[in-house]
């Protein structure tokens, strides 16, 4: 299997932040997708299939759709791809709930690159082990069939 | 300052004077009244019973003289029936008669006489040489003779001093002697005498021609005043006449009369009223020093108690401004603690920016080699981001800053508009992210109202964040307009959110009421705004629909352009 740069979605509606933040992540080769509202990052994530991303960061306090109601759509929609939240100090709980909901992890912000860019590994890894079991399973149940 | 600071002087000075008042009218009003209504009682009863004394006395010493007199013409007719004219004629007799009279009586008797048909005295038994003494023509003799018996008045004779004559007939063959015993005038006048009427009062008597058959204690004006009226009045019927008039000297008497001896005397008396009255006059003045008293004492007191209560309650009133302010500023820090949420996240954003571009520029001089053009333009931009957002946050906390800092309810001319634009920019994060959009109308040329701005921030503030508050997730409208009406400035806060029971719509000024979850909301808010309003002289009305929204209507009464000063127009003061 040819290990590609693992590819993450950026979600937030403060333009500026995630425009930085976007090329900050390029510069250390991850493929970097940009969303400024949770319906656009369910768009993309539609549009682009579930095997182009791998991660999901997403701001938890945004106008129209939060981010608790946007993870909720990925997870429904999209499985396989892990979610990672960013919030500030206030909406921790809400970060809490997130996990519950099926997020991989969640980050305060502002964050250290280092240990968003550790928390996006281990995140891609887990996604990739978890893709790799699937195909495993599917290898075998071929197998199975040709065997009877 | 001090106009919006508890209630002028003026105003407990009028308080105090009305509690003297009521409580000096209350309390000394019945004591007058029911004053009065003893004392002319009293004076009354106190009246009648001084004449019934009066006539009491009179009535018994009319009595007495009436027996007295009876009783000495009894004892001449029985001496006069008793004898034949031979044995009277006797001198011997007649002395020993005498003697024992005066034995029996005392010194009343001072002679016994025999008096023959023509008036001459054939014997005499007395201390005078008065045996063929000539009273043909004596005015008692003509008027004996007409009578069975006879009690002469008072008169001098021929003795020269004054004496009275008590007679009675002896019929002798068709023939009247007469046999007459004089009266000692002193011994009679000792029995009027005796009748003393109080400190003042006295008695004496007189004939129908009004001259004295006693000697009076004082000299008695009969020819003028009181005593010509009484006794030109009919005396009859044996009753007492009393009437009360002024007399000499200007005092005040009381005069009494009654018939004696069969009409042909008159008893009197006179007594001054103030010694008649003392019982009665001495009970007034006690009457009057003890109201005017107690009149002073109940006012002292009142003033006293006035001004203590009046103290307690400035005081209680101060005390309750105090607490008011003290409300007032913790709803606006717990407004403020409402905010911090939505704050916190708004300050965190340009932070987390500033942190990333930071970040981004540590990426960019990482780089290995010179600086590129390209790399040192990127680093340029991301400085001047920085510097956005650093001047973003310094917004942010001038407008946290100037809303936090302490209450000051000075009352100045407020511009409610630019208050209702700076509210809504605090709020406007917080909305943005309830996923509310504020629409403001706010009328141009609006007056200014008479207010503490931060007093009035502080109610548009919780009149905002409610309306923003009670929409739920699928977002809405809050929309704030601000008109001029007829005087007043008018304030409408209305929002599409889900609006108030019914039920609860009568109880949201109230202290500490609250729907909202324990801990995000204290229940003051809305029963500051509505101190606050009623403070500023104006009303706060609610409607509201349940699932569709409610409308908070404020009215704060206007500056007019001509009104100059605003202290004029300072709604506490005019309260």
């Amino acid at each position: 299997m040819i290990q590609i740069n693992p590819s993450v979605l950026l979600v937030d509606d403060e333009v500026p932040f995630v425009e930085t933040m976007a090329k900050r992540l390029a510069k250390r080769e991850l493929t970097v997708d940009t969303a400024f509202s949770g319906k656009e990052a369910l768009a993309k994530l539609d549009s682009g299939g579930p095997s182009r991303t791998d991660v999901v960061i997403l701001d938890v306090k945004m106008p129209g759709m939060d981010g608790l109601e946007t993870l909720a759509a990925i997870k429904g929609a999209h499985p396989n791809v892990e979610v990672i939240m960013l919030t500030g100090h206030a909406t921790v709980e809400s970060a809490i709930e997130g996990m519950k909901g099926g997020a991989y992890d969640y980050l305060m912000k502002p964050c250290e690159m280092d240990l968003l860019m550790a928390k996006v590994g281990e995140a891609v890894a887990k996604k990739r082990a978890h893709e790799a079991k699937i195909l495993d399973a599917r290898v075998r149940m071929h197998a199975l069939r040709r065997e009877t | 300052m001090s106009t919006n600071h508890g209630r002028p002087a003026a105003y407990y000075r009028t308080l105090t004077r009305n509690l003297v008042l009521f409580v000096v009218v209350v309390s000394l009003v019945p004591l007058m009244f029911s004053g009065a209504v003893i004392l002319y009682e009293f004076d009354r009863a106190y009246q009648s019973k001084v004449e019934q004394h009066l006539e009491v006395l009179l009535n018994k010493h009319r009595r007495t003289i009436d027996a007295f007199l009876t009783d000495r013409l009894a004892d001449i007719r029985v001496l006069a029936r008793s004898y034949p004219v031979e044995m009277l004629k006797d001198p011997a007799f007649l002395r020993a008669k005498l003697s024992l009279l005066r034995e029996e009586y005392g010194g009343v008797f001072v002679d016994l006489g025999l008096v023959n048909p023509e008036g001459r005295q054939v014997v005499y038994a007395g201390p005078f040489h008065l045996t063929g003494a000539d009273y043909a023509q004596a005015q008692w003799f003509k008027q004996a003779k007409a009578g069975e018996h006879f009690i002469s008045n008072v008169f001098a004779g021929l003795r020269g001093s004054p004496h009275f004559i008590v007679a009675a007939k002896k019929r002798l063959m068709g023939r009247d002697w007469l046999v007459k015993a004089t009266i000692d005038f002193e011994a009679f006048n000792a029995l009027v005498e005796k009748l003393v009427i109080g400190e003042t009062g006295f008695a004496f008597i007189l004939d129908r021609e009004g001259s004295f058959q006693t000697k009076p204690r004082q000299e008695v004006a009969l020819a003028s005043g009181a005593w010509r009226e009484l006794l030109r009045r009919p005396l009859d019927g044996g009753k007492v006449t009393i009437i009360q008039r002024t007399g000499s000297r200007d005092r005040e008497m009381i005069y009494a009369a009654a018939p004696l001896k069969n009409g042909s005397w008159i008893i009197c008396a006179q007594q001054e009223r103030a010694d008649a009255f003392s019982l009665l006059f001495s009970a007034q003045r006690m009457a009057v020093t003890i109201f005017v008293l107690g009149g002073i004492v109940v006012i002292l007191v009142s003033l006293l108690l006035a001004r203590r209560l009046v103290n307690r309650i400035a005081e209680a009133d101060s005390q309750k401004e105090a607490m008011n302010e003290k409300m007032i500023e913790a709803g606006r820090l717990a407004s403020i603690g409402e905010l911090a949420a939505g704050i916190a996240h708004e300050i965190n954003n340009p932070v987390a920016i500033m942190v990333e571009e930071a970040g981004w520029i540590e990426d960019l001089m990482s780089e290995e080699g010179p600086l590129s053009e390209e790399t040192l333009s990127e680093i340029q931009r991301a400085v001047q981001q920085i510097q956005e957002q650093g001047s973003r946050c310094k917004q942010i906390t001038y407008k946290l800053l100037s809303f936090a800092r302490k209450t000051d309810p000075t009352v100045k001319e407020v511009s409610l508009n630019s208050l209702v634009e700076e509210v809504i920019s605090l709020v406007g994060q917080k909305s943005r992210y309830a996923g509310v959009r504020i629409e403001t109308e706010l009328g141009p040329g609006l007056p200014r109202v008479a207010a503490s701005p931060s007093e009035l921030q502080q109610v548009l503030l919780n009149l905002v964040n409610n309306a923003v508050d009670a929409i739920d997730s699928e977002g809405g409208v809050v929309s704030v307009r601000s008109n001029p009406d007829n005087g007043w400035v008018r304030l409408t806060v209305s929002d599409t959110g889900i609006g108030i029971a019914p039920a609860n719509l009568a109880r949201i000024f109230d202290p500490f009421y609250t729907t909202k979850p324990v801990g995000q909301g204290t229940g003051l808010g809305l029963s500051i705004c509505y101190g606050i309003i009623n403070k500023l002289g104006g009303e706060i009305k609610v409607t509201s629909a349940k699932g569709k929204g409610s409308t908070f209507v404020v009215l704060l009464p206007a500056i007019s352009q001509s009104e100059a000063a605003p202290e004029t127009t300072d709604p506490a003061a005019r309260s």
